[in-house]
């Protein structure tokens, strides 16, 4: 018999009588009048950047002025044709000195201020941890109460990898003591694009 | 292996006074502020209650859950390995790294490779693990085991951190500041992601129904780890499985509140399939846990999240240290699951406790911790495992306790000795007379003053 037999042998032989799981509804966590206030108040909380955009081409604007910041910037938003596939064949030997990655959130939580990102999105799975700074960009309208409502509109098994992000980097390791910038970024910016033109 | 019991060894830990104060203290704060979190949340306990009937739900299905996961998870492009026990797991785990040819990898935090010993293994087959979690790697550097689950490097204080990096990493010597002790390390370990072709994780969670594992950091080091690598191998003990997608939602509210008293950590992240050209093997790991499954008094300690909330809140924790629990998971929750594995070594654990309670009251998945500890406490002394000296002190106070006259007439005199002859009570050789005074006897029992008084 093998390990995996046997496991399974002994867990039937073991377990308690079968409990059944019935449906539940999760107690309302939020007003949702506030929904984009309170995922802003969160995010700042957790030592993020918040800025508000009135539509998506001034992202451009902001783009631009990154870029003419940082030397290494890459945009997964208007990245289209060949910089698309170039941005998803890089490895982290060619990312290690990257400054800036710009990614579109798919939806915001507003109970803990986390993001939800998948491959789709990021292009390449190490640009939202190996850049120094980070910038999601997120509508408003795709802004959710709390995890439960947040898990009935994502498809966490649509691409090969999701991830939720609620800020930039960070460890208490030492003493308790906190510090922003552990092995990921060391900042979050987060766009908000309200009032569709 | 020489162990060292829980009480001999939290007293070396207390003997520095004010670095045991410090560290009470610093652990009660992380309650406060779990509290705190929980008391900001609507319906706090009937999420608790809800994640309690889930994980009970799994357990009650573990088998069909497994074997779901496991078809999800070969769809998905994963490779799943099982393993009975620590040194089945260690060997499947080499077996990849030998054929990946290998010597060095990093590996983010993940219990169930301390309870395996997994690090210890794979140096005696000439290969090189580093810890990238931060609290780990210092802990790591300094030949020791972590001293809590969630902060592995609480029993140290700055000072200590910085002598072990300016040893290892040649950082200032004296700079005690943790942002240059965090920045120093963030380098060093950029270089380990950089260069590993193998990276390892725990699971956090097992989702069933999309044969996909969840793993949650704040410092991101799981995922440099991984998305650096071609190849993921993430170790999970059986009971990580929970059915669906959207009971994440359950469990990710709760975690890092229960954890930290944060609203959720920094990266949540979903691995369901490998990258291209990459390789994600899943270790589905029993070690005990199948028996521990068929204890009904201690069965539902299966459904713990590795939260750590227990520690936090545990006055006997917070006071003797991590490292005297001899266990890769210490606390309250480590007492219930270590004498499952082996009933002798850890007799002493289920000791290591007030009773107070609290550990129950805080843990998110409602796991009876401290009635748990109290059914452990009969079966060790049942299975001859408590020192002869505990079993004949407990004999002799049933005999006495169940025999009022004599009771009374020991009473008496108990209190004249302590009255006339203090000594014979105060000292060294009585243990309830280390680290306090003796109450002052009362002049007359309570039975002698109801007598008098009653009307």
């Amino acid at each position: 018999m093998n390990s995996r037999e046997k496991i399974l042998k002994d867990i039937v032989a073991n377990k308690p009588v079968l409990t059944e799981l019935t449906d539940w509804v999760a107690p309302k966590s939020i007003q949702s009048t506030t929904l984009v206030g309170d995922f802003e108040k969160l995010l700042v909380s957790l030592h993020s950047k918040v800025n508000h955009l009135s539509s998506k081409n001034d992202l451009l604007k902001e783009v631009d002025e990154l870029r003419a910041q940082y030397p290494f910037v890459i945009d997964t938003i208007h990245a289209e044709g060949e910089p698309r596939k170039n941005i998803q064949q890089l490895d982290a030997r060619s990312l290690e000195s990257l400054d800036v990655a710009i990614i579109e959130g798919r939806l915001g939580v507003a109970e803990n201020g986390a993001i939800w990102l998948t491959e789709t999105n990021m292009l390449n799975r190490l640009l939202p941890f190996i850049c120094k700074h980070l910038v999601l960009v997120i509508d408003a309208e795709n802004i959710v109460a709390d995890m439960h409502e947040a898990y009935k509109k994502i498809r966490i098994d649509e691409d090969g990898y999701g991830v939720f992000i609620s800020g930039p980097s960070k460890t208490a390791d030492i003493e308790q003591s906190l510090v922003i910038g552990a092995h990921g970024p060391l900042t979050l910016t987060v766009y908000i694009i309200s009032n569709h033109s | 292996m020489g162990t060292v019991e829980h009480a001999k060894a939290a007293g070396r830990f207390i003997a520095d006074e004010p670095r045991t104060n410090w560290h009470d203290e610093t652990l009660w704060f992380v309650r406060q502020k779990r509290d705190h979190a929980a008391s900001l949340l609507n319906g706090w306990e009937e999420l608790r209650e809800r994640a309690s009937q889930i994980k009970n739900h799994v357990l009650s299905n573990l088998d069909q859950y497994l074997i779901q996961f496991e078809k999800n998870a070969i769809a998905n492009g994963a490779i799943i390995h099982w393993a009975a026990d620590a040194e089945e797991h260690n060997q499947i785990v080499h077996g990849i790294i030998k054929n990946a040819g290998v010597t060095r990898l990093v590996k983010s935090k993940s219990m169930l490779t301390e309870e395996c010993h997994l690090n210890h293994f794979l140096s005696g087959q000439g290969i090189e693990v580093v810890d990238t979690d931060l609290g780990e790697r210092i802990v790591q550097f300094r030949k020791e085991p972590p001293s809590h689950i969630v902060l592995p490097a609480i029993h140290l204080k700055k000072q200590d951190v910085s002598e072990t990096f300016h040893e290892h990493l040649h950082t200032e010597k004296g700079n005690n500041d943790p942002n240059y002790l965090t920045g120093a390390a963030r380098q060093h370990l950029r270089n380990e992601f950089i260069q590993s072709k193998v990276a390892i994780t725990g699971v956090n969670f097992a989702v069933a129904e999309t044969g996909g594992i969840v793993v949650c950091t704040n410092e991101g080091n799981a995922d440099m780890g991984v998305h650096a690598a071609k190849i993921h191998i993430a170790c999970m003990g059986i009971e990580k499985i929970i059915p669906k997608a959207g009971d994440l939602s359950v469990f990710l509210r709760l975690l890092a509140r229960s954890a930290t008293g944060q609203p959720i950590t920094t990266y949540s992240s979903h691995f369901h399939r490998p990258d291209k050209e990459k390789q994600l093997h899943i270790v589905i790991v029993d070690n005990g846990r199948t028996q521990q499954l068929g204890r009904p008094d201690f069965r539902n300690s299966l459904k713990c999240i590795r939260c750590g909330a227990c520690f936090n809140t545990c006055p006997v924790y917070r006071r003797s240290g991590g490292h005297s629990y001899h266990n890769a998971v210490a606390g309250p929750i480590g007492s219930i699951l270590a004498p499952n594995i082996d009933m002798r070594k850890n007799a002493d654990l289920p000791f290591a406790s007030t009773l107070c309670g609290s550990c129950s009251n805080v843990c998110p998945v409602k796991i009876d911790i401290h009635d748990q500890l109290w059914k452990w406490r009969q079966i060790l002394v049942k299975e001859g495992h408590v020192a002869m000296g505990k079993k004949i002190m407990m004999q002799s106070m049933a005999f006495l306790l169940s025999r009022p006259k004599l009771y009374r007439f020991a009473g008496k005199w108990g209190r004249k000795i302590m009255q006339s002859v203090p000594i014979l009570v105060s000292n060294k050789l009585n243990p309830w007379y280390k680290q306090r005074e003796m109450p002052e006897p009362p002049k007359q029992s309570f039975n002698e003053w109801y007598k008098q008084n009653k009307k």
